[in-house]
């Protein structure tokens, strides 16, 4: 147990880092971008007047590095600033869009995820029948196709023609959860239509390569069924890859999702850090991108440590 | 003439309700005519509903400070919260609103009476010091596009307790106008002479209860606003949608009762849906290629006129926006305007265009037009077919395509001939002091015409409507047969509501949506 905490401890600390040079690298990439937030939001209204008076109340008179460190200094106080372009402090304008967006990805994963792995296991079992052939074509068919087209056949069937579900997914304040559950059915439906191959196929694929392996001959040969030897002998040698798979697709329902939910005018993330983008608000895209950076390096960091807890070679290391 | 044709006349606004109906009499056809006024137009509106619109536009990056408004979903809400002083009416002539009267004698002094009796959202009394609070907003150090409109202000000055006089530095007969910009938006004053400009609170026919960015904004009808005929809806939620098909799918599913911006590769298979109802208005909205004309090969007008005689404006119309609009004149003072001179449409004329090329000595000319999306929706397919008409006059276009990002910093008023967008002005003055007058900011064809500078200062202080229209015609001919701008079309407001919606089928077209009022000015059946 002490081996795994310091391993945790030491991936922590290189997340940091990784954080660190994650900050940086975002910042620089705001500052490549042409024109600045002044520009953007006066439009062709800016003119050199109105565009210096701007800068200088936003502090953009400043040099970069300056700028970078004060940004920095800050997010090691907790403090996320406020944005530049209506002057809300960031964490009032994130917060409902965090918990809009982890709410549709847990959805979508709770669909997917069993989906996926089910599938993908009885694909295995059945390698090579129709079944595996059929549910390995309509998967990929699925992610094959771009998200929003999969969106608005979904639309047009489930909203426009049968209207059984809400075209547009409006969340407010007041929306219940079992509202919310109604609401995000059709993008969550369409989330799982575009991650499931992946988990599937790798599912499928970690278990097959495993069945050449000696020692489920040999339960084989012991006249144990095929549906045993999968579960109980195959999946948790497989489960390390599946893992890595899923927390890949989790972090990309959290991060990649902006076509959905412009599809569906779902008020998330995606949608905050595009605008912000358009009109260079510097504070809240660099806030954004820290935020998809933590997802991805918290999922790849949880998905290592399950990897190796599954894994009894990796838990306790010669 | 047809009924059609008398229909469509006045569905553009081309004629008043009036001669609507009396043509429709003329034609034995007022059945007909009055299905297409809307018999609501006769009844009294109804109080009552929420009504739920869906807007276009919309950024997680807006603010509810009266200085940076600057798109539809915002400016929309603006018009449902606030008050300003004066009001542009389906005729496009300015009405009262907060500002009961006004009085001015040479049209530099201007007096205005602040309405008695009217209350803030918050209870206070409007009075001549929100007024000027309000003004002060948009004055000095300051990033409001406002303020380069108020730099004729020299003075504001309070005269008693609901009377403002403004002094200006030289004389506008359309300062009624300009002070009703909708950006000054009158707020109250905190006490100190300035306003609380993210607070929401303004003297307008709804209450803001929840406004989120980008996303949504809700409103209550204010109980105590003070037009008792207006604001007829209980409540009222402007949604923001960008994608077109969301929106659509938004009034065909009954999420929502209007629509702004109805996809028009669409709006056909959109008007045979039963619940939807499809409507347009010409508004003031144009497109525009503006050249530089301190730039070769554009300083010479026989190499601008050839270009202007190059472009098939019918075709552009019907590809780019498919009919909803009208060609251009190569001016930017729209039909919709009541200065609107009735000049002879420019056509395509390849053969009259090489006779400028050669008066010129400019066979063979190669030019190169600058376009992306983010200078008007298809604006690149515009400068395309450009190219394609122009061929046939011997002028060859390279069409440049520019990125939509930092198009209007680095390619507008930088490239010597791009394509370009105006959401036009109230006033024909306002729209050439904008972007033609010599000294302009954003005077975008780098044009510098005497007779024609002369005449807008003149114009400008002209009280006497007769001459002024006169004089605006004369410079609508200048800048048509000697400016540097080619102006292919007006594009159409269109619109799409559910069947319940009803408005009184005079619609302004100052702005989309009847002058962004709709809030106010419409019901539910």
């Amino acid at each position: 147990m002490a081996q795994i905490a310091k391993m945790v401890a030491q991936r922590l600390a290189l997340g940091l880092l990784t954080l660190f040079v994650v900050s940086l690298i975002i910042f620089l990439a705001v500052e490549l971008l042409p024109g600045d937030f002044t520009q953007a939001v006066l439009g062709q209204s800016a003119t050199p007047e109105t565009v210096a008076a701007f800068r200088k109340e936003l502090g953009l008179d400043q040099p970069a590095y300056l700028r970078y460190f004060h940004w920095l200094g800050d997010i090691v106080q907790l403090d996320l600033g406020r944005s530049f372009a209506n002057q809300r402090p960031i964490t009032e304008l994130l917060g409902p869009r965090i918990y809009n967006t982890l709410f549709l990805a847990a959805y979508a994963a709770v669909i997917a995820v069993p989906i996926a792995l089910t599938f993908g296991i009885l694909a295995a079992l059945y390698r090579n029948s129709i079944f595996d052939r059929s549910i390995n074509v309509a998967a990929l068919t699925a992610i094959s196709s771009p998200e929003f087209l999969a969106a608005y056949i979904l639309i047009l069937i489930f909203a426009v023609e049968l209207g059984w579900l809400p075209a547009i997914a409006r969340v407010n304040p007041d929306t219940t959860f079992f509202e919310r559950l109604y609401i995000l059915l059709l993008p969550a439906v369409t989330l799982t239509l575009v991650t499931m191959a992946h988990m599937m196929r790798m599912t499928r694929a970690a278990i097959i390569n495993l069945m050449a392996s000696p020692y489920i001959e040999m339960a084989r040969l012991k006249g144990l069924r095929r549906g045993r030897i999968i579960l109980r002998h195959a999946l948790p040698n497989a489960l390390a890859p599946i893992i890595n798979v899923i927390a890949i697709n989790l972090a990309y329902l959290i991060v990649g999702v902006v076509v959905v939910e412009v599809v569906f005018t779902y008020p998330g993330l995606g949608e905050l850090l595009v605008d912000s983008v358009s009109k260079r608000d510097m504070p809240v895209v660099q806030i954004s991108c820290l935020v998809f950076a933590v997802t991805y390096i918290a999922l790849n960091l949880l998905a290592d440590i399950l990897s190796i807890l599954s894994n009894p070679r990796l838990r306790h290391p010669r | 003439m047809k009924y059609n044709e008398l229909e469509r006349l006045f569905l553009e606004r081309r004629i008043s309700r009036r001669q609507f109906l009396a043509g429709a009499a003329a034609l034995g056809a007022t059945t007909l005519a009055a299905g297409v006024i809307g018999k609501p137009a006769f009844a009294a509106p109804k109080k009552g509903g929420r009504l739920r619109v869906a807007i276009g536009h919309g950024s997680t990056t807006d603010s509810l400070d009266p200085a940076t408004y600057e798109n539809d979903h915002i400016i929309s809400t603006n018009f449902t919260f606030n008050n300003h002083l004066g009001e542009v009416i389906e005729t496009g002539e300015i009405g009262p609103e907060l500002a009961e009267n006004w009085e001015t004698d040479d049209a530099k002094t201007w007096v205005i009476n602040v309405r008695k009796g009217v209350e803030f959202h918050n209870g206070k009394e409007v009075t001549a010091d929100d007024v000027i609070a309000s003004f002060n907003h948009h004055r000095g150090e300051t990033k409001s596009p406002a303020r380069s409109l108020l730099e004729q202000v020299d003075s504001i000055e309070k005269d008693g307790k609901y009377r403002v006089v403004f002094k200006l530095n030289a004389a506008n007969a359309d300062f009624m106008y300009v002070a009703s910009d909708y950006h000054i938006a009158i707020q109250p004053d905190t006490g100190d002479g300035t306003i609380d400009a993210t607070a929401g609170i303004g003297a307008g026919p709804y209450v803001i209860e929840h406004w989120e960015p980008g996303e949504r904004a809700f409103l209550k009808r204010h109980p105590n606003y003070w037009k008792s005929d207006r604001a007829h809806f209980d409540e009222v939620e402007i949604l923001s949608i960008i994608d077109a098909s969301a929106r659509t799918n938004a009034l065909i599913t009954d999420e929502v009762d209007l629509i702004d911006r109805v996809d028009l590769k669409t709006v056909n298979l959109l008007k045979q849906r039963p619940n939807a109802k499809v409507e347009e208005v010409v508004g003031f909205r144009h497109y525009t290629f503006p050249m530089r004309t301190d730039t070769a090969p554009f300083d010479d007008n026989n190499i601008r006129m050839a270009l202007k005689l190059s472009l098939d404006r019918e075709q552009v119309l019907n590809s780019v926006l498919r009919g909803h609009g009208r060609i251009g004149n190569d001016n930017p003072i729209s039909p919709s305007n009541r200065f609107h001179a009735d000049l002879e449409q420019r056509t395509y004329d390849p053969e009259k265009a090489k006779w400028h090329l050669k008066k010129a000595g400019a066979e063979g000319l190669k030019v190169d037009l600058s376009a992306a999306d983010a200078a008007f929706p298809g604006a690149v397919d515009a400068a395309v077919l450009y190219k394609e008409h122009a061929a046939r006059a011997g002028i060859t276009i390279n069409v440049v395509r520019e990125p939509d990002d930092g198009y209007w910093s680095d390619v507008w008023m930088n490239k010597p001939w791009c394509a370009c967008y105006w959401s036009g002005r109230a006033t024909a003055d306002w729209m050439f002091t904008t972007a033609y007058a010599a000294d302009a900011d954003w005077n975008d064809t780098f044009w510098k015409h005497d007779r024609f500078n002369k005449l807008l200062k003149e114009a400008r202080a002209e009280l006497d409507q007769e001459k002024r229209a006169e004089m605006y015609a004369e410079m609508q001919s200048i800048v048509r047969d000697d400016g540097g701008v080619v102006v292919p079309m007006f594009a159409n407001y269109v619109f799409a509501t559910s069947k319940s919606v009803r408005h009184d089928g005079t619609l302004a077209g100052n702005w989309n949506l009847d002058g962004m009022k709709f809030a106010e000015r419409w019901w539910f059946a």
